[in-house]
């Protein structure tokens, strides 16, 4: 594997593992207090997995495996979530040492359409996809301006971490959280933030 | 005959479920459980889904009984790993996984096709305890 995208691998692992506790303090308010423990099991396991990986310069292939990982090894509802987005993402990507801004588009495209149809969810459920949506959007407004990958990956973390913020204002309809109801409304979604911490990560990374 | 995948967070209510359900079933019938994470943990994990699909079908396709929530995204993905014709011969239970792996149980070991087996599932949502 290229040096940077196992760095990048590795630095969006250390950033969810990192923020494990609070992650987990995010899910017990309004769902199973799980999310944290849940995606650093995954990560550690991603972190396994990557030493094998190595030598591979096929970024698709890569992000397959970390699919693949996530979904056997994060044991709640992100883990097929996130796995179908990494699995999905692998697409646009295979064959490729290098992206582009298209094809950072096109992966990113191709991952919300993998949540969508797993989770049956859209924006404003107060899940993942209230940051990852406005990302997206966000990400091809530069785009289309002939912004670079870094900068596009900018826009999209703002544009995220608003999706973050917005979360609050909202109640939960998906998941566990949907239990609590009116209750849900106040508390950040863990998944949104979740999705944003590894955006952010995959851009302060790449500043470097 | 129809098999029986039961898909639960806690691999010992899969199990538990399981020994119940075999009480209820002809001698050649498959009940798998796929139940926990491989290191004992609390979730589910779609390649044991997968593979406990595999290991239920006998060619008349698979009845899955899941539990809370993640059991569904997890059985919905496990269902991108099976080969086209299996896929087409899967279905999940929207029931209680207990009353209705017993009540599809029943009804495959009667020989029931799939469809069947799913409605039969199904209607222990209606069963009344009192």
């Amino acid at each position: 594997m290229s040096g940077d995208l196992y760095e990048v691998i590795s630095a969006v692992g250390e950033t969810i593992i990192g923020n494990r506790q609070m992650l987990t303090d995010l899910d017990a308010a309004i769902g199973d207090g799980d999310h944290g423990i849940n995606m650093a099991r995954g990560f550690e396991a991603v972190k396994a997995k990557l030493q094998i990986l190595e030598t591979e310069s096929d970024i698709g292939k890569v992000l397959k495996t970390v699919g693949m990982t996530l979904i056997s090894s994060v044991g709640g509802a992100a883990g097929p979530l996130y796995g179908t987005a990494f699995l999905r993402a692998a697409a646009p990507s295979q064959g490729k040492a290098e992206l582009d801004v298209e094809t950072v588009g096109l992966m990113l495209e191709a991952a919300i359409a993998g949540i969508k149809e797993r989770g049956k969810a859209t924006t404003g459920e107060k899940t993942m996809l209230d940051a990852l949506v406005p990302a997206y959007e966000a990400f091809q407004d530069g785009a289309k301006k002939g912004k670079s990958v870094i900068e596009c990956l900018e826009l999209a973390c703002e544009a995220a971490q608003k999706g973050v913020e917005y979360t609050k204002t909202i109640i939960a309809t998906k998941g566990r959280a949907s239990y609590l109801g009116e209750r849900s409304r106040g508390h950040q979604d863990p998944g949104a933030t979740s999705s944003y911490i590894m955006l952010k990560a995959v851009l302060k990374h790449l500043r470097r | 005959m129809v098999g029986v995948v039961i898909v639960s967070h806690s691999q010992k209510v899969a199990e538990g479920i399981r020994e119940m359900a075999l009480q209820m079933s002809a001698p050649e019938q498959k009940i798998i459980a796929a139940g926990g994470m491989v290191d004992g943990g609390i979730g589910t994990d779609a390649f044991q889904v997968s593979e406990a699909i595999i290991a239920a079908n006998t060619g008349d396709g698979v009845a899955i009984m899941v539990d809370l929530g993640s059991a569904v995204l997890s059985t919905e993905t496990a269902f991108e790993f099976l080969d086209e014709e299996l896929r087409a011969n899967v279905q999940i239970a929207d029931a209680p996984i207990l009353e209705g792996a017993i009540s599809a149980v029943v009804e495959a070991s009667l020989g029931s096709a799939l469809a069947a087996v799913i409605a039969t599932a199904e209607g222990a949502r209606a069963l009344s305890k009192m």
